[in-house]
């Protein structure tokens, strides 16, 4: 907490540099490890101490699964999400169409992108439920990929990381 | 005096409802009481409430037909950036016809004297609606019954309105809007005028049996063309044809998809158009009548048969009915039963119905992909192909032998049907046969020097890349859509 007061009232020291993930806030480097930092953003300060505990999982689902994800996961306890209509392939390889007698095959099929960052508690359970609540088991169920979330802002109130989500 | 007039004219209705009910020769105490060529004041008491008010209706349902109707349903099938020139093409060339029609259009159409060539096309007695008031009539089909010759006009109109933006699907998405509308009017003058005056212009048959040959070449031949077969779909879709093959295939034709942006558009187009046509067929009988009822049964059904029948021919080639395809179906049905509408009888208009699809089916799928000519929007597939085949089908349909109508002697006064057992089928198909045949060449030479002229002078075609760009932006400024 020292080393925070340090950066508040030292914030032109001449470590300072850019966040390394592009926050707006100047930060500066701890000394030691590349990963711990800390930054001052809207008067609140943060140190990030190791790898960030939260995930961001990306689905990809068959559109009228949506609402029967949403339920899901939001009984799992997710407190929001982000959805998109978007087109891709897989191994579903896209479908035909026909308008009187000229035939379009479409590679992209549409499909819904969920967007949910949470913590690292509850991710393998937000995986699990979107695996059981989308799945067919037909070919076209879509994908569910999981990333690290290096920080979180809530726009509102300033709140950071796992408050914010 | 005026008291007196009607009067006599309420008595000669129930006259003339009989010499309508009877489809056989009048009885001689019918004759009596009808006035041959009136006067234009004893037309006016010839006129009727209830056809004028029909009238007036028939021509804001056929409006409809090209505006939204027809402008929808082509433009629903058009990529998103091309789907403002298409609405703007339809719009504009029925305003621009509208214009035209009263300054020598109607002249040209519907009028005998004036012309070197009377038969072919009228004189300019009428131009600028010269002589035309809320006090002169136009005839109808039935002895001593008229209506006020601004609602012929009107009505009218609307079918030369509808004509030349049949022929914008054909090389929808490729053609330069300022040209376009130098074509147009000059097709109206060259092509369409000529071709309605030819099938629809007659004396009238209080007029007729004085001036026997007071009439256009094909009416005089006894070609049968009850709404606009020949004048409207089979002038239109060749004109169609012509354009889309001298204007040349789209950018990217063949390589890059091109779906309809919205069938959602095409069945609101199409359904409108369904509902519209009531105006355009039962209409064109100009009376509220009978024979009106007739058209309008039989354009509903064959219409509903054509869809059904595109829908199994999908199922049975495709494996699913698609919503387009009964789109283009009851389109197709329409153009059918249009020449066909007052000489069918409802069943034979089902089976007119059922068979015009597969057959457009076939032109729209395979001969367009076999010849490989890029008609956009199938206006040669569905209206000059749906057209013959109503062309022709007509000559059947009107059989008395099978329910139809027959046909009439306007020559003799009051007019004859002819008798059923009269009716020649094979000599009526000949006629029709070559009243397609003219129609197609009349309309097919005619476009393709006027597409010439208009290519050399003006340029059919926007540049390359406007055209990849869409004419929306680049010819008018604007999208369709601004999400």
């Amino acid at each position: 907490m020292v080393q925070s007061q340090s950066c508040r009232l030292n914030n032109r020291h001449s470590r300072d540099k850019r966040c390394i993930f592009n926050h707006s806030a100047t930060v500066r480097v701890a000394p030691h490890k590349d990963d711990r930092h800390w930054h001052d953003l809207c008067n609140a300060i943060t140190i990030c101490e190791g790898p960030p505990l939260m995930k961001l999982v990306i689905a990809i689902i068959k559109p009228f699964k949506l609402d029967e994800v949403r339920e899901a996961l939001t009984a799992a306890g997710v407190q929001g999400m982000t959805v998109s209509e978007v087109k891709g392939f897989g191994r579903q390889k896209g479908q035909t169409e026909i308008y009187r007698g000229a035939e379009y095959t479409t590679n992209m099929v549409p499909k819904i992108k969920i967007e949910v960052v949470v913590g690292d508690d509850i991710v393998g359970q937000v995986v699990e439920t979107i695996q059981q609540t989308a799945h067919t088991g037909s070919i076209g169920d879509g994908k569910i990929f999981v990333t690290d979330v290096a920080s979180a802002v809530r726009i509102r109130t300033g709140e950071t990381n796992e408050t914010a989500l | 005096m005026k008291f007196l007039k009607y009067l006599l004219a309420a008595g000669a209705k129930p006259l003339l409802a009989a010499v309508a009910a009877a489809t056989l020769t009048a009885p001689a105490w019918a004759a009596a009481a009808l006035i041959k060529a009136p006067t234009a004041l004893q037309q006016a008491d010839m006129s009727n409430k209830g056809d004028t008010a029909w009238m007036l209706v028939s021509t804001l349902l056929v409006l409809m037909m090209s505006i939204p109707g027809l402008a929808l349903f082509y433009g629903g099938l058009v990529r998103t950036k091309n789907m403002l020139s298409v609405l703007m093409q339809v719009f504009m060339i029925v305003s621009i016809v509208a214009v035209i029609w009263c300054c020598w259009g109607y002249s040209e159409a519907f009028t005998g004297t004036g012309s070197p060539f009377p038969q072919l096309f009228g004189g300019l007695s009428k131009a600028m609606l010269m002589g035309v008031s809320a006090s002169t009539y136009a005839a109808t089909f039935s002895n001593n019954v008229y209506i006020p010759e601004y609602a012929y006009v009107v009505f009218q109109m609307t079918f030369a309105c509808i004509t030349p933006a049949l022929i914008v699907g054909a090389f929808a998405e490729r053609v330069k809007f300022s040209s376009l509308m130098v074509f147009v009017v000059l097709w109206m003058t060259v092509v369409y005028f000529p071709i309605a005056h030819m099938v629809w212009y007659f004396a009238g048959p209080d007029f007729l049996p004085d001036a026997k040959t007071d009439a256009g070449f094909l009416f005089n031949m006894g070609a049968l063309d009850f709404a606009g077969g020949t004048v409207v779909h089979i002038n239109a879709g060749i004109a169609g044809l012509v354009g889309c093959l001298m204007i040349g295939k789209r950018l990217g034709y063949g390589k890059e998809a091109t779906p309809p942006h919205s069938l959602t558009m095409t069945m609101i187009g199409a359904s409108l158009l369904w509902v519209g046509w009531f105006g355009f067929n039962a209409g064109s009988n100009l009376e509220a009548n009978g024979v009106t009822a007739t058209a309008f049964i039989n354009t509903f059904v064959a219409t509903a048969a054509a869809a059904v029948s595109w829908a199994l021919i999908d199922q049975i080639v495709h494996g699913k009915p698609s919503m387009l395809g009964a789109a283009s179906g009851a389109v197709a049905g329409l153009v059918a039963i249009t020449p066909a509408s007052g000489f069918a009888a409802p069943m034979t208009s089902i089976l007119l119905g059922f068979i015009v699809s597969p057959v457009c089916f076939l032109f729209v799928t395979k001969v367009k992909a076999a010849f490989k000519y890029d008609d956009t929007l199938d206006v040669f597939g569905v209206h000059c192909i749906g057209g013959i085949i109503g062309a022709l089908g007509t000559a059947i349909v009107a059989a008395p032998s099978l329910g139809g109508q027959g046909t009439i002697d306007y020559t003799v006064f009051p007019y004859a049907a002819i008798k059923p057992e009269a009716y020649d089928m094979v000599a009526q198909l000949i006629t029709q046969a070559k009243a397609v045949g003219l129609t197609l060449a009349w309309s097919g030479i005619g476009s393709a020097i006027l597409y010439f002229i208009v290519d050399k002078t003006m340029g059919l075609r926007p540049a390359e890349e406007a055209e990849r760009e869409g004419l929306d932006i680049t010819a008018h400024g604007e999208r369709a859509y601004n999400y």
